[in-house]
């Protein structure tokens, strides 16, 4: 990977309640890249997305953003910070007492002095960007999931942010949604110049879009590379996700005693 | 002896588990202070949220106060007819509206009306995590959605409180006088003479301001503590109505001996 990354992890440990969900993560985003974090549900990844976007301290090791350690700042230069990044989550999160039109004015009107003609031309730019211009004047209650999920894209590149994060952008829409978001993303990361962090599990729909693949298991890198890198690859791991096999080296069992233990148990009701 | 053991662990873990709780909203109360500034420099959304807290309470407050003023009629005229001293009926459904039933009653049906509502916006936007989006956007949910419903609330119950004992008195009057045949000229100047607005109407307001204090903090508390699933938002619901409604009968006794008990 080149030297020159916008976001750096290095050796990122973080638990919860003496729960390791991270250990010892290292991974570099390069600038105008899109990468994508992959792995099982419950691997740690939206927490990893918290942890860039300060929203969580680690354990051990450090997030670094632009060349700024993020644990270390205080609240305002976080917040600064913050601004330059866009967050799309997984259900979208819109505000659901604001109108369309209005969540993506949000954080015009929050951060900057525009006046209402400017605000109106870009929430117009940024909803035309994601094809819902004509869609301004409903309520997020009238949207389908996949627009909500622009609806939320538009509001996150709404201060044309020098990095987005995408929080499981593909769960629950139809096929076509996912091509339309998928392609979205691609196509903005390039227009803003920015770069992309996206946690997912949609193997299939990252890997036309994104530059570069983490994969990870029980809190850990396990296997990374391009997309034509993984798809030679023999790392069983990748296999097993790549063609969605059920058991393999992640267990399709949850850890548990061995099966005739549990049937025997005259008290078996806990 | 390990049944006792466990019964006291458990006991023992709850307890200090309210303790925390209360200090983690006392904390929680400071912060919302701190970023208070913010909400009165934005008028347009405090307004926003005395319409919603306020003006969508008022007909329940009204409706209420007029049955409540009815009833206070009614039973008063009652009493005082037998000591022959009906006349003094609007003093005593003011006084008692004004010092107690106003603020209280009030209260009650603020917490239910506008205090659940306030839970289940907030803890439904944490559900969804609109809270932490806004967050991401580096606009503070604490200044941004939560002093100004505070606030909000705050400003309204006072408000509420003089309508009901408004509506209260009007109701008294109208089973009183107009119905019943009480002497209107000693109904109303009973009542101005009685009436005294430091000891009495100052009191109540204080009251009133006190109550919308508990209930709009214990509503926006629960609702930004909540659990975030549909279970957690319906708990925190109940939790806002019932410690609010204690916490106001409470503050009712406290404030009443501090006031009236010399």
């Amino acid at each position: 990977m080149p030297a020159d990354s916008l976001v750096k992890i290095s050796d990122l440990s973080f638990s919860y309640d003496n729960r390791a969900i991270l250990n010892g993560i290292n991974m570099e985003f390069p600038r105008g890249k899109v990468v994508a974090i992959m792995g099982g549900s419950g691997c740690g990844k939206t927490t990893l997305l918290r942890l860039i976007g300060g929203q969580l301290r680690p354990s051990a090791g450090a997030v670094t953003v632009n060349g700024q350690v993020v644990h270390e700042m205080g609240h305002q230069t976080l917040y600064d910070m913050r601004r330059r990044m866009g967050m799309l989550f997984q259900f979208g999160a819109l505000f659901t007492d604001l109108s369309v039109y209005d969540n993506v004015a949000f954080q015009m009107r929050e951060h900057t002095d525009l006046s209402e003609e400017l605000i109106h031309d870009l929430v117009m730019l940024k909803l035309n960007a994601v094809g819902l211009r004509g869609a301004h004047a409903l309520m997020p209650n009238e949207l389908s999931g996949g627009m909500a999920r622009r609806v939320a894209l538009a509001r996150a590149i709404a201060l044309d942010p020098m990095l987005m994060m995408y929080d499981e952008p593909f769960t629950g829409l139809d096929p076509l949604s996912l091509g339309v978001i998928g392609q979205l993303i691609r196509k903005l990361n390039d227009a803003l110049g920015a770069t992309s962090v996206m946690v997912t599990h949609d193997i299939h729909e990252s890997m036309l879009i994104v530059d570069y693949i983490y994969f990870m298991s029980e809190g850990r890198v396990v296997a990374e590379g391009t997309p034509d890198e993984l798809r030679a690859t023999k790392d069983p791991f990748v296999h097993q996700f790549l063609y969605a096999e059920a058991d393999g080296p992640v267990p399709f069992h949850y850890p548990a005693p061995d099966f005739s233990v549990d049937l025997l148990r005259s008290d078996a009701r806990g | 002896m390990a049944k006792v053991q466990d019964l006291l662990i458990g006991l023992g873990a709850r307890v200090t588990d309210r303790i925390w709780r209360l200090g983690f909203a006392m904390r929680f109360f400071v912060m919302l202070l701190v970023y208070s500034g913010q909400t009165f420099a934005r008028p347009r959304l405090l307004m926003r949220e005395i319409w919603f807290s306020g003006v969508l309470s008022l007909i329940i407050i009204l409706v209420s106060g007029l049955f409540v003023g009815l009833v206070l009629g009614l039973q008063g005229y009652d009493t005082l007819q037998r000591y022959g001293s009906a006349d003094a009926l609007g003093v005593l459904v003011a006084l008692s509206l004004v010092r107690e039933l106003g603020p209280v009653v009030a209260g009650l049906l603020f917490a239910s009306r506008a205090g659940s509502a306030l839970t289940a916006e907030i803890g439904l936007m944490k559900t969804t995590e609109q809270l932490k989006a806004m967050d991401m956007m580096a606009v503070n949910p604490l200044a941004r959605v939560v002093a100004p419903r505070f606030w909000g609330g705050v400003i309204s119950m006072p408000l509420l409180a003089a309508l009901f004992s408004m509506m209260g008195v009007f109701g008294g009057y109208l089973i009183g006088v107009v119905f019943i045949g009480v002497d209107e000229g000693a109904f109303w100047s009973q009542m101005q003479s009685s009436v005294d607005f430091f000891e009495d109407v100052l009191d109540g307001i204080i009251k009133s301001f006190v109550f919308g204090v508990a209930v709009s903090l214990i509503a926006v508390f629960e609702g930004y503590d909540s659990v975030p699933t549909a279970e957690g938002v319906s708990r925190a619901i109940t939790r806002t109505v019932v410690t609010s409604s204690l916490a106001i009968l409470a503050l009712d006794f406290v404030l009443t001996s501090f006031m009236f008990g010399s």
